[in-house]
């Protein structure tokens, strides 16, 4: 079985990574480039609002190195959850970025998209046959939870790149995808062990986070053999040391030695991770466990409001000292002020310098500091009444009576004029669950598109 | 002998993550072999040592693994709150591990 190539350029699409390492990985004449282009780590807002984490012009610069390499190498370009978290609308952003480079570069191609957004009406079928799981610790889906919840999507696994690989298409842009199957699929499709391939893919989709020094924007290429696979940096100041790699593997997941993931999980119990040579590790013994039915991860999120916060600074030891006094009260005036009408809202006070980084979870609740960072926030469920929420808190905060005042002039240090910050949409996430599919594909329909030229002189 | 050992003496790496938007997760990767074994024999890192220095219920401490291909030690909690939700203050969970920091054990 001849080795398989993989290049990674880096951890996610439109991080970035320089150009000497991806040619480095060029020239090792890889078979597939793939790359992860998301997360759930930058929160619920990004998912419900339809808007990329990731910045176009970043995405774009990126791609405009990978996509016309590849082409010339005859090679394909796997991309998953395009756009950040992979709903419809950001697939649409990732396809129009692409396009632009085909048409700006003169460049013509096949290209599969994978719609990885899955239908409302699906799901609540689902439900109601008992088809759908809370993941631990979330809660079991109700039916309004599901019908508030603005967009869902699936965490597609290899099952849907096997299928456009077959097509023949020379780009697959995907959305929402299980990080590791970008990675695999090629290697799959040509008969290659799929827990092998997956866990190559586990380390792929952070390339040069795996190495030492670690990078979250370097290349890095993998070997697949019938019983090993390999990993190695491209950048000669980063080396792949067995503890390096195996140190990853913990990164971001609750149990290292099993990872579940679509269709199945990956067992590392029996996994070895080999010094090959000064800068490559060999690692063997990874093993994909199918599960007997064939399960899916949604992700969801829900629209709770809008937000307007006030970023302030406090310097007077009097009033460090009263501070939750001083709070307390403002929230008070907040309540009797609005009281008659009837308004819904969240208010929150951050406050740095004391629990502001660790909420509920700081151990150490004596102030230290001889100034306070504070963040007035309100969500409400429109924008006027979070303004006003927001406005109000921060007035009465400014000029609040505190026991033992001498500034009597004002208690807060504004930064900034205005004050007052509109933050936009707030969302919460609110599904988190795994469905069971009758075929791995169904759920993620496959289009395909030629890009760039005019289509009635397709090659 | 009582030795005094500081987890910050000990470890390489001593950080803090998201494991999806609903769990924390530690990692304490160690310096040395030996270091790391006197951790696991003596089970030094267990669940009410973590739900203590967070001061939340042991039940919300889902697991404390040994990883030996990594010298590692891993502790995983729920989230206070979803990652994002209202009254969140660490969307990526990167910054809750200092507590940790600060760990002395007598051996």
């Amino acid at each position: 079985m001849e080795e398989l190539r993989i290049l990674s350029p880096t951890a996610i699409l439109g991080y970035g990574f320089p150009v000497q390492s991806f040619e480095e990985g060029m020239r090792r004449n890889p078979h597939v480039i793939a790359v992860d282009a998301g997360s759930t780590d930058p929160g619920p807002y990004y998912l419900g609002a339809g808007i990329s984490f990731t910045d176009r012009g970043a995405v774009k610069r990126d791609l405009e190195i990978i996509l016309p390499a590849a082409l010339e190498k005859g090679i394909p370009v796997i991309i998953g959850s395009a756009g950040g978290s992979g709903g419809r609308p950001h697939l649409e952003w990732n396809i129009d970025i692409i396009k632009e480079i085909a048409e700006e570069k003169g460049l013509k191609f096949r290209m599969a998209v994978i719609n990885a957004e899955i239908d409302k009406e699906y799901i609540s079928k689902k439900l109601s046959e008992g088809k759908v799981q809370p993941l631990y610790p979330n809660q079991r889906l109700t039916e309004n939870e599901l019908k508030e919840t603005g967009r869902i999507v699936g965490q597609m696994g290899v099952e849907p790149f096997l299928r456009a690989l077959d097509e023949e298409v020379r780009v697959i842009v995907a959305g929402r995808a299980y990080d590791p199957a970008v990675f695999a699929a090629a290697a799959i499709q040509k008969g290659y062990d799929k827990g092998l391939a997956l866990h190559l893919g586990k380390i792929l989709e952070c390339p040069s986070i795996a190495a030492a020094p670690g990078s979250g924007s370097d290349s890095m290429i993998g070997y697949l053999g019938k019983d090993y696979f390999k990993v190695e940096p491209l950048n000669p100041i980063r080396k792949c040391t067995a503890l390096s790699v195996a140190a990853h593997t913990l990164y971001e997941k609750t149990n290292p030695y099993i990872l579940p993931g679509p269709g199945g999980m990956l067992d590392l119990t029996e996994t070895e991770f080999i010094q090959e040579t000064e800068r490559t590790v060999r690692v063997r013994g990874s093993r994909f466990i199918p599960s007997e039915k064939y399960t899916v991860k949604l992700e969801g999120a829900r629209k709770i409001g809008y937000r307007t916060l006030s970023i302030a600074g406090i310097r007077d030891p009097i009033m460090i000292a009263g501070i939750d006094e001083v709070i307390s009260g403002v929230r008070e005036r907040v309540k009797d002020n609005f009281s008659s009408l009837k308004m819904d809202y969240f208010l929150d006070f951050k406050v740095y310098g004391r629990n502001g980084v660790m909420g509920a979870l700081e151990p150490w609740t004596d102030i230290q500091s001889h100034e306070l960072g504070i963040i007035i926030e309100a969500v409400a469920r429109d924008q006027a009444t979070a303004n006003t929420i927001c406005s109000f808190a921060r007035s009465t905060m400014l000029h609040y009576g505190y026991k033992g005042r001498v500034a009597t002039a004002g208690n807060l240090a504004f930064p900034y004029s205005p004050s007052d910050l509109e933050a936009g949409e707030v969302y919460t996430f609110s599904v988190y669950h795994i469905i069971e599919a009758d075929d791995p594909a169904e759920l993620f329909p496959i289009e395909i598109i030629t890009v760039g030229g005019s289509d009635d002189f397709e090659d | 002998m009582i030795l005094k050992i500081r987890l910050i003496d000990t470890a390489e790496v001593i950080r803090s993550k998201n494991s999806g938007p609903y769990e924390l997760t530690f990692d304490i990767i160690f310096k040395d072999w030996d270091t790391f074994k006197l951790f696991c024999d003596k089970k030094l890192i267990r669940k009410e040592l973590i739900a203590r220095l967070y001061n939340i219920p042991e039940e919300k401490v889902i697991s404390v693994i040994e990883f030996k291909p990594a010298k590692a030690i891993k502790a995983t909690i729920v989230r206070p709150i979803a990652s994002g939700g209202l009254g969140e203050t660490d969307v990526y969970g990167a910054q809750q591990h200092a507590p940790l920091l600060s760990l002395e054990f007598d051996i």
